[in-house]
């Protein structure tokens, strides 16, 4: 209970503080949007009063410049958790954040979360079973090649991936979620379509990113593999599966946990990059759209949004690692790091 | 260390057989003769720091690893000299690489050759990865310390705040913060780019910091009347070097990956056409990943990371020999005695 209690304070001051994070930048920056809106206002209206000019500003960030600063706060914080993320200045004028947002968030968490998946898979198998080799010619190849692999950023995987299976085998196409020519819906054309499109970002994410954890199990299972139980299970004549399955992998996988839990937000952090090289038209396109614009309610609404996904994400991923490793909801100020 | 020990021995002995032959005296009194100098304590950690070197440089990656990036430096110090700055002259339009003698390299669409674009585009690299890694390491370094250190509240303090950064997605604040603020001196823009890099690292440090602070030196400090930070400067600091070089050494490489992708994406503002990002965007604009022909435009900035990349992972991995090697002789010394 207390490690439930205390997973969700943490979240909690989290979002607190994104939201805040936001806000400051928002208002307080020095030549930023409130003060760049007001003055782009005064000179495009000259007509307008400072009252016209302040509603329209509240319209778009959500704050009036003119209260007191804590009143801002309080109005700007009650409106994004009622969802109200402002409306866009640039993008599309008027319109609210949300809606141009709401039909980009199911690409990215397609894209990403199966790619943060199958990363973590991967890496779990293959570790596990370099431990068991250790020092074979498998071992020390795969090792070395995942090192090389590891050192290659995500985006630069992206563009050496479209180089050589879209421009020069032709296989893939490099842009877009789908073809206009297939219907969405429950269809195998349109289906296979989509998964065409999502191979390569898929890809680039997964061959870049499973060397570091997969390194990281590959020498737990071995530190594990040395430890007296795992010889006391061998004596006891327990099937070997069973010790791979519920000693080794088991309690080799919990430092690893940790590490995958961290690489969520790295990832879908890194959706911005990876979905403007292929054109994909998730959350982090429209905030790069928002940020070549100097949209900025639809830049901060896009950056709360990222920030919320990574917290849920975490904090169910917490949980289940309470689920796997007991001491962590148990036991008290003892985490496993 | 020593010293101390050797100085204890003829204590325990037989107090007349002396090694310096003089009176016997009352033991406590003979140790506070011996005191360590400044330059005694000097000597002794230059000679400890170029045997800790020595046994890094036995291990081939960090060979590698220190290799490259004094390659690195030397061609941001000296290249520049040595190759004159890229010019709109340089030669024709997208001029093949490896063809004639004068362009080693190609040039790009404006004429610019590439090999100078490479080289002059170092000095300021470094600086960026320089500036960003210093940076996060020395937050780090401070959080992680004191609040492994000092436990109790601070600590939950310092851990609850360590555990937010990690959990705000890094890209996307940095992007909404370089939009908004527009930084150009590398500097800068280094220590933008690891803004919250120092979590991950201050997490390491702390759980490292408790495990040293239950050695018995570190409890004899605290008896002598050692106040906390010196403690920490003196006892802990020192054991923790080696892994926040490596830590160092690690974000380093992360302010490359995210400065790269900024400049890349146009987010952060142009100051010079020479930056590894910015040939990057400028090859990519012009289409170069969709044709086979222009595809070095992009493959030469590429390869500058890759390997920059390469090479400290590879300085680091060298280094975590160290730290392991260091961790397991000392436990042998004990066991010796």
């Amino acid at each position: 209970m207390n490690y439930f209690v205390k997973r969700l304070g943490r979240a909690g001051i989290t979002l607190f503080l994104v939201v805040a994070i936001t806000f400051g930048l928002t208002r307080l920056m020095p030549g930023g949007p409130v003060a760049s809106m007001r003055g782009k206002l005064r000179r495009q209206n000259p007509s307008m009063t400072t009252e016209q000019i302040n509603q329209q500003v509240q319209a778009a960030v959500g704050v009036r410049p003119d209260s007191p600063l804590y009143v801002q706060f309080y109005n700007y914080v009650t409106g994004i958790f009622q969802g109200d993320f402002g409306q866009s200045i640039a993008l599309s004028p008027g319109t609210p954040v949300m809606d141009l947002y709401i039909s980009a968030i199911p690409w990215t968490l397609f894209v990403l979360g199966t790619a943060t998946l199958i990363t973590f898979a991967i890496s779990v198998t293959l570790g596990a079973l370099l431990a068991y080799k250790e020092g074979s010619k498998t071992d020390v190849g795969l090792s070395s090649i995942s090192i090389v692999l590891n050192s290659i950023p995500y985006y630069v995987a992206a563009i050496l991936l479209i180089g050589v299976f879209a421009t020069t085998l032709d296989w893939l196409p490099f842009q877009g979620n789908r073809t206009l020519e297939t219907t969405p819906g429950f269809n195998i054309p349109f289906m296979v379509d989509v998964l065409r499109h999502a191979i390569l970002p898929m890809l680039s994410v997964i061959i870049t990113g499973f060397g570091a954890q997969m390194l990281g199990m590959r020498s737990n299972s071995i530190r594990v593999l040395g430890e007296d139980y795992i010889r006391v299970a061998r004596l006891r004549m327990l099937p070997t599966n069973r010790i791979a399955t519920r000693y080794v992998a088991r309690n080799a996988i919990l430092p690893i946990y940790t590490g995958f839990i961290i690489s969520i937000g790295f990832i879908l952090g890194g959706s911005v990059i990876l979905e403007e090289i292929f054109r994909y038209p998730g959350v982090g396109r429209q905030f790069f759209a928002a940020v070549s614009q100097r949209d900025y309610p639809v830049m901060m609404g896009g950056f709360l949004l990222i920030s919320f996904a990574v917290v849920i994400a975490v904090f169910i991923a917490d949980l289940t690692y309470g689920l796997i490793d007991p001491r962590a909801s148990a036991g008290g100020d003892n985490e496993a790091y | 260390m020593k010293p101390t020990e050797d100085d204890r021995t003829p204590m325990t002995g037989d107090p007349n057989a002396r090694a310096d032959g003089g009176t016997p005296e009352i033991p406590l009194t003979s140790v506070s003769e011996e005191r360590v100098t400044r330059r005694d304590r000097l000597e002794d950690s230059l000679a400890e720091r170029w045997e800790t070197f020595l046994l890094a440089w036995s291990d081939w990656r960090f060979k590698i690893g220190l290799c490259i990036i004094l390659g690195y430096v030397l061609v941001g110090t000296l290249g520049v000299h040595l190759i004159g700055e890229p010019t709109f002259y340089d030669g024709g339009k997208w001029d093949k690489p490896f063809q004639g003698s004068e362009n080693l390299l190609g040039t790009n669409q404006h004429g610019e050759s590439i090999l100078g674009s490479l080289v002059h585009s170092t000095p300021d690299m470094l600086l960026m990865l320089l500036g960003g890694a210093v940076f996060a390491t020395s937050v780090a370094a401070f959080i992680g310390i004191l609040a492994g250190y000092k436990g109790g509240r601070v600590d939950s303090i310092l851990t609850t705040l360590t555990d937010t950064a990690m959990m705000i997605p890094g890209l996307p604040l940095i992007i909404v913060i370089a939009a908004i603020w527009e930084p150009t001196n590398p500097i800068v823009v280094g220590i933008l780019v690891s803004i919250n890099a120092w979590a991950g690292v201050a997490r390491s440090l702390r759980s490292q910091v408790l495990t040293i602070r239950e050695e018995s030196y570190v409890e004899a400090s605290r008896i002598m009347g050692s106040g906390s930070l010196s403690i920490m400067r003196r006892d802990i600091t020192p054991q923790l070097l080696p892994l926040i070089l490596i830590n160092f050494v690690m974000s380093g490489r992360g302010v490359i990956f995210n400065s790269v992708a900024l400049y890349f994406l146009g987010v952060l503002p142009i100051t010079s056409a020479e930056n590894w990002g910015v040939m990057l965007n400028e090859a990519y604009s012009v289409g170069a990943v969709t044709s086979p022909e222009l595809f070095y435009t992009l493959l030469f900035p590429l390869l500058a990371i890759v390997l920059l990349s390469w090479g400290l992972i590879m300085l680091s991995q060298g280094l975590d020999r160290v730290v392991n090697v260091r961790a397991r002789a000392r436990h042998e010394g004990e066991v010796n005695e």
